[in-house]
């Protein structure tokens, strides 16, 4: 390139000097707005670094002046949160779980609570809605195992079932068949046994034979009749609400395997608020008992 | 390289009336800034600066007062108080964002209610559109916020740098401490003047007394320091600086404006008829043979938007009628009839220079179709406001689980309803379910009943209710049947349909 610069005659602009089969290239300044603006962002810059958090080194980073961390920013606005939710939750330690549902404002706070919670912790089991699954019991409608009082529930919650506590709700479906406890012909008898109790058709011979088997080893916990007894959590075989299905498969089945699955004592982790948030919640879309 | 520039094309669709302005000298600020543009190469078309002169007449009183009533309803109104029961804002007019409210007097909207704004918004667009049609941009020259300020800011100017021919000596003067203390008092002014109308805005959202507590020592909402400085930043550019240019330029109105518009249409009129040909007159001559124009420039030096009116309608044109008032005062010193420029029609002008009388026409295709729309919906607002039900009722069904049976085989559905008491008083509400036989509900903390129950809901309060509605299997005979939730406090009603899944597609 030469010292001297070539002016393009009809624009007035210089040339870079590249020529290309007698195309020359413009050398357009930047537009001057375009510049400011670029200068304005060095300025900017330089001013950020000195303000804010910007410079990693081998131990952090330079803090900046006005020591702006978005970690700590949250720490403030979870404790703004815990202290706003203080007064709520007083409340709510103070009032018996009745109160709390006949209080529409106490009632209405725990619902709230209570709806976050069961997404967060129970849905996982219980779905999303509380209508259970197979193996998982329905907290919609007004079956329950271990009873559906608000004290019964708040219990069942707090222990547990068959969960690492003491206090836990404990009991335990033998398993007839896999055991050897019954021999198989008689656990297709029982099968037939409850089917027909269940108000369905079955093989009357099988049922007649299984009555005394019934008697003797069913009634304790399902109660004579089979109508179920919730101290032990024994499910009524009655009705229409079946915990692991009510075909003859599926009855079968469990009476051969006695499965019995079990939910975590939750008040290992929470504390009694949360848990008469989530009574109140469940019992409230239980329809109450 | 073609040598017109693009803007130069934007010019050409004008008419250009009488004699050829490409010879003399251009006389408007407008005619000036063309004349530049067709020899700048540049983005932008320069500005000439503009130096309205100050005028007197009818239509200046009129703009003053309009100017002083203006300013007056928009820093006043949200001083005013309106009583409401306790714990309800005490202001007449505010939009409440943070309570999700809108109050005007005795009207409280809830944001589901947005249709009567949207309504309002209709009835100002027909009302414009109405207006306009009959008399012209009366909106722009008299009523718009840019016209307000801008005159606003010009009376400043004129207060502190002196009226056109001053202002022009100041600006073409040397810098001086004259011109400094002057140019800087008139921004300081202008600056005040913005921040006081960004200062005004923010006491629609917010109780203003409080607000204007908290705002002083440092307590009020970032939003509204935000506001305030964003409507001083708006308020100093566009009336301060871009004046004029926001009317040409940036705003719509003056575009859609031609729709509204025809020959019977009241408008700043200069009548060609009258006034053409022009010319200087001196005193002992005579008017026979030539027109009443004797070219002072008068409607020119007094324009706002710099134009020549005698060059016809035009997109800048805010027909303020200054112009009318610095016509009439020059044709009274030469005893001339008046209204050489007048608000009339171009029908009138095609009318006169054909020698017949000119008839005004009001009642045109437009301006009833406008009219009756306006009435219409105006009609429609009043309707819905008398006829306002105090009362929301939103119908939400559980969608997981849908149905539930229970241990006697009933099916049970759950529904979330949100009762929104509108009034400014406590509300007991009966809520009862018809279309299923023997239902039963149930909800948290009530006992059961098939009859229905009682909610209370506090003034200006949506109150949820968990509602838990159970059937017989028996009367169950469709997968899905219709139902419908009755709301009743006296003679508040509200009934809303819904559907319970009866689980008959489903078997167990």
């Amino acid at each position: 390139m030469s010292g001297e610069r070539e002016t393009d005659g009809p624009t007035g602009t210089e040339t870079t000097g590249h020529e290309w089969d007698g195309i020359k290239e413009l050398d357009t300044p930047l537009p001057r707005w375009w510049l400011w603006i670029f200068y304005g962002c060095i300025a900017f810059a330089v001013i950020y670094w000195v303000l804010m958090p910007a410079w990693p080194g081998l131990h952090g980073y330079t803090p900046g002046i006005l020591h702006r961390s978005t970690r700590a920013q949250l720490a403030e606005n979870l404790g703004a949160l815990k202290a706003q939710r203080t007064l709520q939750a007083n409340q709510l330690s103070n009032a018996s779980l009745e109160t709390i549902e006949k209080d529409p404002a106490l009632q209405a706070y725990a619902l709230a609570a209570g709806q976050s919670l069961f997404g967060d912790n129970c849905a996982t089991c219980h779905g999303a809605g509380g209508g259970g699954g197979k193996g998982y019991p329905n907290l919609r409608d007004d079956i329950w195992l271990w009873g559906g009082s608000l004290e019964d529930i708040q219990r069942t919650i707090t222990y547990g079932v068959r969960a690492d506590d003491p206090k836990t709700r404990f009991s335990q479906m033998p398993a007839f068949g896999r055991d050897q406890i019954l021999p198989p012909a008689q656990v297709d008898d029982l099968t037939e046994y409850v089917v027909a109790i269940s108000h369905r058709k079955a093989n009357a011979a099988a049922v007649a034979r299984a009555a005394p088997l019934f008697q003797a080893n069913c009634s304790v916990c399902h109660g004579a009749q089979g109508q179920g007894n919730q101290q032990f959590g024994a499910p009524n075989l009655t009705d229409s609400d079946w915990l692991y299905g009510g075909d003859r498969v599926s009855i079968h089945d469990q009476i051969w395997n006695g499965r019995g699955g079990v939910m975590p004592a939750w008040g290992h982790r929470f504390d009694a608020n949360t848990i008469k948030a989530l009574t109140v919640y469940i019992h409230a879309n239980a329809g109450g008992k | 390289m073609d040598d017109a520039p693009l803007h130069t094309v934007i010019d050409t669709r004008r008419g250009r009336s009488g004699t050829a302005d490409v010879q003399k000298p251009p006389v408007s600020a407008a005619a000036a800034s063309r004349a530049k543009a067709a020899h700048v190469t540049g983005l932008y078309k320069p500005r000439t600066p503009i130096y309205p002169k100050l005028v007197h007449g009818r239509w200046r009183m009129i703009k003053w007062a309009l100017l002083a009533v203006t300013l007056a309803v928009y820093y006043i109104t949200p001083w005013l108080r309106w009583h409401r029961p306790d714990g309800l804002p005490q202001q007449a007019v505010l939009v409440d964002f943070a309570g999700r409210r809108f109050y005007f007097a005795f009207i409280q909207l809830w944001p589901q209610e947005i249709y009567f704004v949207t309504g309002l918004m209709v009835i100002a667009a027909l009302a414009l559109f109405l207006v306009t049609a009959l008399f012209g941009r009366l909106w722009c020259g008299y009523a718009c916020p840019q016209t307000v300020w801008t005159d606003l800011f010009i009376v400043v100017e004129r207060a502190i740098e002196g009226d056109r021919n001053a202002r022009m000596k100041l600006d073409a003067a040397p810098m001086s401490w004259n011109k400094l203390w002057r140019k800087t008092s008139k921004h300081l002014v202008w600056l005040a003047i913005a921040m006081t109308t960004g200062g005004a805005w923010i006491f629609y959202f917010q109780d203003a007394p409080t607000l204007w507590r908290t705002f002083w020592i440092g307590q009020a909402p970032t939003t509204a320091y935000l506001s305030v400085a964003i409507l001083t930043f708006t308020t100093y550019s566009l009336a301060g600086m871009m004046r004029e240019q926001v009317c040409t330029y940036l705003c719509p109105w003056p575009r859609i404006q031609g729709a509204m518009l025809d020959e019977h249409s009241l408008q700043v009129t200069y009548r060609k008829d009258r006034g053409e040909p022009r010319g200087p007159h001196k005193k002992a001559e005579t008017w026979t043979g030539r027109g009443d124009c004797i070219d002072c420039n008068q409607c020119v030096i007094v324009c706002p938007m710099g134009i020549d009116i005698r060059d016809g309608a035009q997109i800048e044109c805010i027909n303020c009628g200054l112009c009318v008032d610095a016509c009439d005062e020059v044709m009274l010193k030469l005893d001339r009839p008046r209204g050489l420029i007048a608000y009339d029609t171009d029908a009138a002008v095609v009318a006169h220079s054909e020698g017949r009388k000119p008839v005004y026409k009001f009642v045109r295709a437009r301006t009833v179709y406008y009219a009756v729309t306006l009435v219409l919906v105006s009609g429609l607002m009043i309707w819905g406001l008398s006829t306002r039900v105090p009362v929301m009722l939103d119908v939400l069904r559980d969608r997981n689980p849908t149905f539930v049976r229970l241990h006697d085989g009933a099916i049970r559905n759950g529904f979330t309803l949100k009762v929104a008491n509108l009034s400014f008083r406590p509300e007991t509400y009966e809520i009862s379910l018809t279309g299923l036989a023997g239902a039963i509900l149930k909800a948290p903390g009530v006992d059961a009943t098939q009859a229905g129950l009682k909610l209370t809901v506090a003034p200006n309060q949506v109150t949820p209710l968990r509602l838990l509605v159970s059937a017989r299997p028996e009367i169950l005979t469709a997968p899905s049947l219709p139902v419908v939730f009755h709301l009743r406090a006296g003679k508040v009603k509200a009934d809303v349909a819904s559907v319970f899944l009866s689980g008959a597609a489903n078997p167990q």
